[in-house]
């Protein structure tokens, strides 16, 4: 370490520490990890949305030359009496038990040395259900009753979820309310009402690294090896199953193909865990690209949204409810529903709000977190109700929201105060890049152009916790020991920034140690945004007072202050020898307070407000429906860039993944079967999808508390994504389309209404 | 049909000999015989490019393609391109240009960018975006990846 080279390493794109090892082929994933020993398991699926399994057939299967073992419920809870997990309810079993509840759940798993014979064997086994009615759609699933569940089972770490144990008769998990000002008043006192019913589809995140997962469990501790965003969840949710200390078990995560909110809470991790206890082996389940789609989903949601304007423009009053189709299980819905739910509202500021957001069971492969845990969702819905109010008045649909954005220092519905929100710059900026206030062509004859845009906010995940230790060794060399993981979005690298700017060293000589729950200390998990906030300050933390020590040190020596001896001749003198070690740790839980559970009030409900706007122009071939977005811009707020490069990275790779939720995903689902599970049948953006004209960008701003006054910014871009899309779209054709995905035939259908159901 | 098979081909420039069973893929036996894990089966149904290996030359599907057609061929993998500790100018632009986020899917990106310059040595936005439409990056690292590719074709060019 010297001292004399002052560090610049913040709002410094220095290049991804890990680079190389991706560029050579080399960085380590699960994907390709085989332990001695090691079996692989396959997995029989349910053929039937709904039903109680009468008999699962596996003798054939077991006859395989080369199969080890095939394994039921029955089997798994020789081990583990109550197999059930989840991190809202307890409600997922490891193996379908009794039931099953979407097609495509797994019931049965093969193990092999072989994975072809697994796989083959799989194919050898049968089962027979006595096939129950279905539950598909969310707003039916409301009142159904079909029910998805007997009775609700919620996890004790959820607190606030605790009076819906054992209720039955219903397939809602979780009702969030948010009550600000009297809404009925305001409806009463507006001079225009405004009412619109929107929906999403479900889409899937598709990392190109599918859910894998290793386990290894000996007699007195186990190792998972897993493609996990959440290893310190994993740790806690897996010793709770087994029983055992959280030091008995060691999660291990190596870079990540991907993550995007998929690889959270337990996925295939409560599976491995119980095959390995069962069979004293090592055993790695690796799904197909279509396995996937069984996994984990994001949800859609149907939305109906009503507001109360002004005859001069101003929104008194908007009334919210958002229906979740969960799915199966609950995985993280529950969560999903409160903290989407909580700015159903948008980015607006209403005197009178109120919000009702449900999370509903049906009979689909369960939905959780994906890229804005539910914000693009609600978004879509509250943008383009916006923009209808605006174009309906004849308003400008800039002019309009500028009349009624929240502004800093004003309290958001929850009565938290706006602050660090640059909502005024992000639509600023989104609106001068597209030229709003220049003449626009809007094409002629067959070929019809369109623009528009949107502006939109989330609130972060909380509150959670990060812990960091720093290390400096005897050399002077520094180890950073973080459980964030590096799924791609250069969190080993922006943390190593800001750990680098506080001790003066350079950011690319750090290393960042992988997570290991044996050796990194705690955190909630890579997700929400919230790893450059939470964990940047953790890490922040532990830097200073690792300095602190190192200053004390100084001290004890007698060395004068600001003298520049390096650290590696302090521990020398020290030690006699290069030996010991400076650490210095750090923790980081924001400022929480709890919502009351009937309307939703908190001073304090969010550490940050993610903030983004979005522009875009469209083309349109009014004869086919076929259209181009030809003009992209997403610009967002997150504070301090702490390294620009990745951050441009980050807007723009989640607003392609965005334009794909918006134009082409769609997972088709026909008597509760999926139809289109493969990448041949689903499309994600290709190259040839990115618009011609694509901008991302960040404004000027500062996150005040956070780390060198930065924030997040993996989701942000996600947000208004669609709705600007959508009314670009509105725009070239004259009407708005109310349900994602935007298709061709969506558009064809809005224009020639007439042809109907060929 | 038949049982496992043994073959001869040149990996990376050197002979290399496997017993490969039907049914077996390259990327199968890239990686379980030979450690080579760069090239990685992901939609197990050529539509990727995770798994893009060259066969005397050309890019395949590594997933697909069987590990017997590969009797007598040479072999190139991502392993094989750098020389040494010196990166390939393309894995260099790459760096350089942030061509990537998580990795999964880079050195099929990689691959396919050196069949793109040999064929078109200095590509326009048009030519890089449809010779690369096969590869799929969720992170969606597109733009960066059109820069790597131009960044790599001026080197190319540069050095002759």
């Amino acid at each position: 370490m010297t001292v004399d080279d002052p560090a610049h390493n913040i709002s410094q794109s220095i290049p991804r520490l890990e680079g190389r090892q991706k560029v050579t082929g080399r960085a380590e994933y699960v994907h390709h990890l085989r332990l001695p020993g090691m079996l692989y398991g396959k997995i029989f699926r349910s053929t039937v949305p709904h039903g109680r399994i009468l008999s699962v057939d596996v003798s054939e299967a077991a006859a395989v030359p080369g199969v080890f073992r095939v394994v039921t419920i029955d089997d798994i809870r020789e081990v583990l009496p109550d197999p059930y997990y989840g991190p809202a309810f307890h409600d997922q079993p490891v193996l379908a038990d009794g039931k099953v509840r979407f097609a495509g759940e797994p019931v049965a798993v093969v193990l092999a040395k072989d994975p072809r014979v697994a796989a083959q064997a799989v194919a050898l086994i049968t089962a027979e259900y006595d096939e129950l009615p279905s539950v598909d759609n969310e707003v039916e699933a409301m009142t159904s009753d079909i029910h998805v569940h007997d009775e609700l089972k919620p996890a004790a770490s959820f607190p606030d979820l605790n009076h819906l144990k054992g209720q039955s008769g219903t397939n809602v998990a979780l009702g969030y309310k948010l009550r600000h000002g009297d809404v009925e008043a305001g409806f009463a006192a507006a001079d225009h009402i405004f009412e619109h019913t929107l929906t999403t589809q479900p889409v899937m995140h598709t990392p190109m690294e599918p859910f894998v997962s290793v386990a290894d469990v000996r007699d007195d501790h186990m190792t998972l090896h897993t493609a996990s965003q959440g290893p310190s969840f994993v740790r806690i949710e897996i010793a709770r199953l087994l029983g055992w200390p959280e030091n008995r078990v060691r999660v291990k995560v190596p870079f990540l193909g991907g993550g995007f909110g998929g690889k959270l809470y337990i996925k295939l991790e409560a599976l491995v865990t119980a095959l390995s206890l069962l069979v004293r082996q090592p055993v790695k389940i690796a799904l197909s690209m279509e396995e996937q789609f069984f996994m984990v989903t994001r949800h859609p949601c149907t939305f109906n949204i009503k507001s109360g304007v002004t005859k001069d423009g101003k929104i008194i009053a908007r009334a919210c409810e958002v229906i979740w189709n969960g799915g199966a299980y609950a995985d993280i819905g529950p969560r999903v529903t409160q903290k989407a739910g909580f700015t159903a509202a948008g980015p607006y500021d209403i005197d009178n709000v109120s919000i009702d957001s449900y999370a509903v069971y049906t009979n689909r492969p369960p939905a959780g977190a994906l890229r804005g845990f539910g914000a693009p969702q609600i978004a879509w819905a509250y943008e383009c109700h916006t923009d209808m109010i605006a174009r309906e008045m004849g308003i400008d649909q800039v002019d309009f929201r500028r009349k009624n954005l929240l502004r800093n220092g004003r309290p958001q519905a929850s009565g938290t105060l706006i602050r660090d929100a640059a909502l005024d710059a992000v639509l600023d900026r989104a609106a001068e890049r597209l030229g709003w206030s220049l003449p626009f062509d809007p094409g002629g004859g067959r070929i019809k152009r369109g623009r528009g845009l949107a502006v939109a906010i989330k609130g972060i995940t909380a509150p959670t916790t990060s812990v960091a230790i720093v290390n400096l060794y005897g050399d002077g060399s520094c180890g950073l020991y973080i459980g964030t993981v590096d799924m791609g979005q250069g969190s080993d690298t922006v943390m190593a920034q800001i750990a680098a700017e506080v001790l003066n060293l350079d950011a690319s000589k750090i290393r960042v140690m992988h997570t290991d729950t044996d050796v990194t200390p705690y955190d909630m998990g890579t997700l929400g945004s919230r790893s450059t906030f939470h964990m940047g300050t953790a890490v922040r933390l532990a830097a200073e007072e690792a300095r602190d020590k190192i200053e004390a040190l100084r001290v004890e020596l007698d060395e004068p202050a600001g003298s520049n001896i390096p650290l590696s001749e302090l521990l020398r003198r020290k030690y006699g020898m290069q030996a010991g070690n400076i650490i210095g740790t750090g923790s980081f839980i924001p400022e929480y307070e709890k919502p009351d559970p009937d309307t939703g009030q908190s001073r304090a409900a969010t550490p940050f407000w993610g903030v983004g706007a979005a522009g875009a122009e469209v083309e349109v071939d009014t004869e086919t429906g076929q259209f181009e977005v030809t003009r992209l811009i997403s610009v967002v707020d997150v504070g301090t860039a702490i390294n620009p490069k990745l951050v441009e990275a980050q807007i723009s790779g989640a607003a392609i993944m965005q334009l794909g939720f918006t134009t082409t995903e769609e997972m088709l689902f026909q008597d509760g079967q999926l139809l289109n599970g493969s990448l041949a049948d689903y499309k994600i953006p290709n190259m040839l999808d990115v618009p011609r004209d694509f901008r991302n960008e960040f404004v000027e701003s500062r996150q005040q508390d956070g780390p060198f006054g930065a924030k997040g910014a993996g989701e942000i871009s996600t947000m208004a994504l669609s709705p600007a899309v959508g009314n670009a779209v509105a725009d070239a054709i004259g009407t708005y389309l109310l349900d994602m995905p935007i298709t061709p035939e969506a558009v064809y259908r809005a224009l020639h209404p007439a042809d109907g159901d060929a | 049909m038949s049982g496992p098979r043994d073959i001869t081909f040149t990996l990376n420039g050197r002979p290399a000999a496997a017993t490969v069973k039907p049914g077996e893929t390259l990327v199968d036996v890239l990686t379980n015989q030979f450690d080579l894990t760069g090239a990685r089966e992901s939609c197990a149904q050529g539509l990727c490019g995770c798994c893009t290996v060259l066969v005397d030359g050309d890019a395949v599907s590594g997933c697909l393609y069987m590990a017997w057609f590969a009797d007598g061929a040479e072999i190139n993998t991502i392993e094989g391109l750098a020389d040494g500790n010196t990166l390939h100018p393309i894995q260099e632009a790459f760096l350089e240009a942030g061509a990537f986020q998580c990795g999964f899917c880079t050195p099929g990106f990689i691959l396919m960018t050196k069949k793109l310059l040999e064929a078109h040595p200095d590509p326009d936005d048009d030519v890089i975006r449809h010779f690369l439409v096969g590869n799929l990056c969720r992170c969606a690292a597109y733009p960066e990846i059109v820069a790597a590719v131009k960044l790599a074709a001026r080197r190319l060019r540069d050095a002759g």
